[in-house]
């Protein structure tokens, strides 16, 4: 059992009451709902008559089923299907005194991208969504829980969730990351060593010099991808970063109300001494960029390694998976991920559809072109995330090197909207899941890897390690230094 | 529907074997674009039961129809949080889930739906489904309040978590009602939080 973790004061701080079946009540501070897993809940509610308990603790907005095109999101919406959704949540939402950031807002986009930029997510609050990837939430130290559409009836109803406590595993992260390495690739690191279901049962508290020194966004993918290591949930502690981060956001308080926000936020982080159910400890220092090699998340390598073979696996059920993914990936035993020719490839997500994901792959693109035959998209996580963008003329970039600029949505992740993989083929992705048909089509393959290795798949048609381009970089800037000298 | 007191289920089984099945399988994401769940029986495992050329293939779920056991392995539900995709599976006839382990989202998915998920270790599930393949007619009962399951004349125990089972034998699954009884308290925990509009 932990004890005087954040896990365990926050949710001590949330618990309403034991249900007779021994679950608690728990209060949700923050609840998010989009427009695909919030339509039946609504419904269930006027069944039974009831009203929305905490209108005002509520937010909204659309992301999975929206088109990125912009000529394409003039309403109604051609796909009827889509229109149908998005009317729905426009009607539940004004019904209920929900406030919804449609298309209109200028500030719609990915759950998990909106409520984190304008200050809604705050340390020490409890944060659910119908949507597994709330873990992302987590990372200003808060419990963000993904909930189905039963829970989300409830939440509404009652502004509660029946759960249990989980246990909660300690995750020190050890050392410090090397050029062309970042958040993403911590937490597929963490996923390859732990396991796809290694979380289940925990909550992850994520710590240690390497995620000290991340800054929000990072942690905010690394805590993103929780779910996809089996826990419901992951935190980080909030500090001076989480703190400069929310200073002047739309939905956080100025002045005095911040430092008393700020005194309640510091009060919430895990004590010194507090209690474990384990600590696992975890080295990211000169770990080399990684990449999915098969039809999991946990299927990781580092992009020199080559590529696992199914009988070096331990397990019989291990080598099962692996001679799958060997089969729908195509492999070969023997081959690498370097080399692996890429038709798509794809920036985004409430993984990496964040202002410093593009910054990083506008770096990479800059004065380079996408290879010939290749779909490249750049679909910003946000209206808001889009706006920087473009403010900071990073549109352009992308634009140049032959990249399509999107507007705000989930995309290409699941291809709910027209983004969508066709037929088998192979996308180099910034997002969190490469299960099978996951973006679209059942034969489509999915890489996922750093905004920054996507860039460079993009860039040279196949998987590829990004490091290269800071060493051409590095010799160009050298070989100016020299002329300067010799002029 | 909250009075109901499901303290067993039976039918058919239907084996469903491999590890980490995800919900992208269970229910690919693109038949998720309808407000209602009424129809998603049609979707289970939509990609998965067919050929290239969309006839059926022979996935378990189109060998042994009208099963009410699904036995799955390891992992089963993980991905995304998904209630469509027990819906389906309920929808579809499955009235109980035996596996080796769960996703937690799925897990409670099916708690809310009143759907058994109990769990035992590798060999006791392996049997089953051997079982199930050898007697695709045989009955398969899981008693909720015993935490067993009793198929071809013997009875193997299960884990069914508590929280579950209660909710289940005691017909208190569907939580809505029961948490609404508290508003008031939840009233005053909301009122108590620093970051709640009003709170001192």
């Amino acid at each position: 059992m932990s004890r005087n973790t954040l896990y365990d004061k926050v949710w001590e701080k949330h618990r309403v009451t034991e249900l007779p079946n021994g679950q608690d009540q728990l209060f949700i501070g923050l609840h998010l709902i989009h427009e695909v897993t919030s339509p039946q809940a609504f419904g269930m509610l006027r069944e039974r008559d009831l009203d929305v308990a905490f209108p005002d603790r509520t937010y909204a907005t659309t992301d999975h089923i929206v088109p990125t095109e912009t000529e394409k999101r003039d309403r109604p919406l051609e796909d009827a299907q889509a229109e149908e959704m998005l009317s729905a949540l426009e009607r539940n939402t004004g019904e209920n005194g929900i406030t919804f950031f449609g298309f209109e807002s200028g500030r719609q986009g990915i759950t998990h991208v909106v409520a984190p930029e304008l200050g809604l997510s705050q340390p020490g609050m409890t944060v659910a969504c119908g949507d597994s990837h709330t873990s992302t939430h987590g990372a200003f130290g808060s419990i963000g829980v993904g909930v189905g559409t039963s829970q989300i009836r409830d939440i509404l109803a009652t502004g509660c969730i029946a759960a249990e406590k989980q246990r909660v595993r300690r995750i020190e992260v050890e050392g410090s990351l090397g050029e062309g390495v970042y958040a993403k690739d911590v937490i597929l690191k963490i996923i390859q060593e732990l396991g796809v279901d290694g979380g289940v049962g925990h909550v992850y508290e994520y710590g240690g010099p390497a995620v000290r020194e991340l800054d929000m966004e990072g942690r905010l993918a690394v805590c993103n991808m929780s779910i996809e290591g089996g826990a419901r949930a992951g935190y980080i502690n909030p500090d001076e970063t989480t703190y400069e981060y929310l200073r002047g956001r739309e939905y956080v308080p100025e002045g005095q109300e911040f430092e008393e926000l700020k005194a309640y936020w510091e009060s919430i982080r895990s004590d010194e001494d507090a209690e474990y159910d384990d600590v696992v400890t975890i080295d990211v220092d000169g770990m080399d960029p990684l990449v999915t090699w098969g039809i999991n998340p946990g299927q990781v390598i580092e992009v020199s390694e080559p590529i696992p073979a199914p009988e070096d696996f331990e397990t019989g059920t291990e080598r099962k998976a692996a001679r799958k993914a060997y089969d729908h990936m195509d492999h070969e035993p023997g081959d690498s991920m370097l080399g692996y020719d890429v038709d798509v490839a794809f920036l985004g997500t409430c993984t990496n559809g964040r202002v410093s994901d593009f910054e990083v792959a506008a770096d990479v693109l800059a004065g380079n072109t996408v290879a010939e035959g290749v779909r490249a998209l750049a679909v910003p996580g946000s209206e808001t995330v889009r706006e920087q963008c473009e403010a900071r003329g990073l549109d352009e970039v992308f634009i140049e090197a032959g990249f399509q600029w999107r507007r705000a949505g989930c995309s290409m992740c699941l291809a709910m909207n027209d983004d969508s993989l066709e037929g088998d083929e192979v996308c180099a992705s910034s997002s969190n899941r490469n299960f099978v048909g996951r973006q679209g089509s059942k034969d489509g393959r999915t890489v996922l890897m750093s905004p920054a290795m996507v860039a460079a798949a993009a860039v040279e048609g196949e998987v590829t390690d990004v490091r290269r381009f800071f060493d051409d970089r590095a010799r160009t800037v050298s070989a100016d230094d020299v002329e300067e000298v010799a002029d | 529907m909250a009075e109901n007191h499901i303290t067993e289920v039976s039918g058919t089984g239907v084996p469903i074997r491999g590890n980490d099945i995800d919900t992208d399988q269970i229910l690919p994401a693109r038949f998720m674009k309808e407000v209602t769940f009424d129809n998603m029986a049609d979707y289970l495992f939509y990609d998965a039961r067919r050929d290239d050329d969309g006839t059926l293939n022979d996935h378990p779920l189109n060998v042994y129809e009208g099963a009410n056991v699904a036995v799955v392995n390891k992992n089963f539900g993980c991905g995304s949080s998904r209630e469509h995709a027990p819906q389906a599976m309920m929808r579809w006839g499955v009235d109980g889930v035996v596996g080796e382990s769960f996703a937690e989202i799925f897990r409670d998915n099916c708690k809310s739906l009143g759907i058994p998920a109990a769990t035992a270790d590798r060999e006791t599930v392996t049997d089953l489904q051997d079982w199930i393949e050898a007697n695709p007619d045989g009955e398969i009962e899981i008693d909720v309040e015993a935490e067993t399951v009793t198929y071809g004349g013997r009875t193997v125990d299960v884990e069914i978590d508590d929280a579950m089972k209660e909710a289940l034998v005691e017909g208190i699954w569907d939580t809505t009602a029961l948490m609404y009884s508290n508003l008031s308290k939840v009233e005053e925990t909301a009122a108590q939080l620093a970051y709640v509009e009003g709170a001192d």
